[in-house]
């Protein structure tokens, strides 16, 4: 009985939400239809499973240190070699992986609500609200990212944690802008002038009506900038202004190790191939997911 | 036309004042002990009140405030810490090594991002498009500090072809000054010598530089010639019979080149921001490195002077890009 009933449920949600599923079953086919997107979707799979798995996957601790072997070039008991304080490559890089994944989530999980909040009101209530709103977009637009993201690292003190509000504190009014040029078609539509002669309040109307719409949008563009994040953290990290010692940053590995870069390659390239690897799969997947999104292109496919 | 220029205008101004100002509260409001960081936890009280009182620190924020939009009307910063020289001075030596840097790498970019995008579009996945596209994309991922050292590393130590850094050899002494960028001074005064070595210093961080923005505008290429190879027109063109040469070129491409012309203005953005990294791995002597230099040591007055000019030649090129595209395209009217 029970079983026929949660099948009726299961039923009657499929129905309900068939647009969607055929949706997601297209792009899916879609994906999988073009090489380059499903490359990057495998890589970043791989890389979230390290990420995850890391203690079990790296063979050694990736802060434990043997001065006694400083510096030794790849082999068998360190495949990628050894940095400056005796500790295993590989075992970094593969601690870097959800170090730089973090880094990227976090920023994201700031400026996706704080862009499209900002955009909705901008775009909703037009006026002054939006002309400030938008002044103020193109204000932090006007500086260059890894400008003004050094420039918020500094202030705040180097860290980790500055480092992504800085990074978060440059992306948004990409968020913001996106949302607001979103909202302003969707609420000229008939549908939202019905939900407001029925009654509905500005808020419900922003949260039930206008925001579900602005997500494929917005999440589109995220993916594109992905790769961005992580690419622009590892600058900061370069330059000494992100992720401080011993942290596994990957940015940080090869600042560190640029000083054995001529007798000891290993040292600051490898990490480069994760950072290059890691944005190239984003990359891939954000230009991918674009295509997939836009209907003029998914024409163009056939 | 003009009321779109003066509307464009406008916004540039306010868009300055607005850099200038969130410059001075990353500068005089957040950092709660700015003096401290810079001279050490442990300096004596004295010490810390003079540097205040140089600084202008110790007057209340409003009037903080006043006195630095003056400055930043008289172009004067103040002296850097770090130097000792005034920081307008400094930049003005530094501003052009960057430049130069700059357009070196636009011109690599452009001369190779441009056919290799047309090709890619008119190969449209093929095996020319599938290997310039992964190029592509491999540029525009690729950490640009990152290439610079393997550039370091292959061409300099390996290959011998390139110096490892600076802007010139150390035997060789700057050109007489007339616009600042090496290669054009030189061949004013005559001097092949200089010219040469001063060539030679920028391949390296040029090609770095060059390399990512050619990615940037080679996908821009193709995607807009793609558009453009839709185009009704362009069966037109077809059906009459035209070679396909002189559909390529003469009608697709002209019409392609529109967001392309964007995308090198946007360009030149980018490279005032990859010059930092790519300027400090190779010890170039530019802005980027002076503003980095400035930021790890916090010497504030070179901050916001660096800061400042980088912003505001953003912004220029962005107006520029802004102007280029109305003037360019007739269809567009504002």
């Amino acid at each position: 009985m029970n079983s026929n009933n949660l099948h009726k449920k299961l039923d009657s949600w499929k129905k309900k939400h068939s647009s969607e599923i055929s949706d997601i079953k297209e792009s899916l086919f879609l994906i999988k239809r073009s090489p380059l997107t499903t490359i990057g979707l495998i890589i970043i799979l791989l890389l979230v499973c390290v990420a995850i798995f890391a203690p079990i996957i790296a063979p050694y601790n990736p802060l434990e240190m043997h001065l006694d072997n400083r510096l030794s070039s790849p082999s068998k008991e360190h495949l990628l070699g050894t940095d400056e304080l005796g500790r295993d490559i590989l075992s970094r890089i593969i601690y870097g992986a959800g170090v730089a994944l973090k880094i990227m989530l976090i920023v994201l999980a700031i400026d996706l609500p704080l862009g499209i909040l900002l955009g909705l009101i901008a775009g909703y209530f037009g006026g002054w609200i939006d002309e400030i709103i938008m002044r103020m977009a193109d204000i932090f637009m006007a500086f260059p990212r890894l400008v003004l993201a050094m420039a918020i690292g500094t202030a705040l003190g180097p860290s980790l944690r500055n480092t992504m509000i800085a990074i978060a504190l440059t992306m948004w009014p990409v968020y913001a802008r996106l949302a607001r040029g979103q909202t302003l078609s969707i609420k000229e539509r008939t549908f939202i002038e019905a939900e407001r002669a029925l009654g509905s309040s500005n808020l419900k109307i922003i949260i039930f009506n206008i925001l579900p719409l602005c997500f494929s949008t917005l999440i589109v563009r995220a993916t594109l900038d992905m790769g961005n994040i992580i690419r622009i953290a590892a600058g900061m990290s370069f330059l000494g202004l992100g992720a401080q010692p011993p942290t596994p940053d990957w940015g940080l590995m090869i600042s560190s190790g640029r000083n054995f870069l001529i007798n000891q390659w290993w040292v600051p390239t490898f990490p480069g191939f994760a950072i290059l690897l890691t944005v190239f799969a984003f990359n891939l997947l954000g230009d991918g997911i674009r295509d997939i999104s836009d209907p003029h292109l998914r024409r163009g496919q056939g | 036309m003009l009321k779109y220029l003066m509307k464009r205008l406008l916004l540039f101004f306010i868009v300055i004042f607005g850099v200038v100002t969130v410059t001075f509260f990353l500068s005089h409001v957040i950092p709660a002990d700015p003096v401290g960081a810079i001279l050490g936890e442990n300096a004596p009280q004295e010490l810390i009140e003079k540097m205040e009182r140089e600084l202008g620190l110790d007057l209340p924020l409003g009037q903080q405030y006043s006195r630095y939009l003056k400055g930043i009307i008289n172009w004067d910063f103040g002296i850097s810490l770090r130097t000792q020289k005034m920081v307008a001075e400094d930049m003005r030596v530094y501003f052009p090594a960057t430049l130069e840097l700059a357009i070196f790498a636009l011109i690599i970019a452009i001369i190779f991002g441009i056919p290799i995008g047309v090709i890619s579009a008119v190969k449209r996945n093929q095996l020319p498009d599938s290997i310039s596209r992964v190029f592509s994309l491999t540029g525009i991922s690729m950490p640009a500090f990152w290439l610079s050292l393997l550039f370091i590393l292959v061409l300099y130590y390996h290959l011998k072809l390139i110096p490892a850094g600076g802007r010139l050899s150390s035997g060789i002494s700057p050109p007489q000054l007339v616009t600042g960028l090496y290669l054009i001074d030189s061949l004013i005064a005559r001097d092949y010598i200089i010219f040469w070595d001063a060539f030679h210093h920028l391949i390296g961080p040029g090609l770095v530089l060059g390399w990512i923005q050619m990615a940037y505008i080679c996908r821009v290429t193709r995607s807009s010639m793609l558009e453009v190879l839709n185009e009704e027109y362009i069966r037109t063109a077809r059906v009459k019979g035209l070679k396909e040469k002189v559909v390529i070129y003469r009608h697709a491409f002209k019409n392609a080149l529109i967001p392309v012309v964007t995308m090198i203005g946007i360009s030149f953005g980018y490279l005032l921001e990859g010059s930092v990294l790519t300027e400090t791995v190779f010890g170039y002597p530019g802005l980027g490195r002076y503003a980095v230099n400035s930021f790890l040591s916090l010497d504030l007055n070179a901050v916001i002077g660096s800061v400042t000019l980088i912003a505001i030649a953003y912004a220029l090129s962005n107006l520029i890009v802004d102007l280029l595209y109305a003037a360019l395209d007739p269809r567009i009217k504002y």
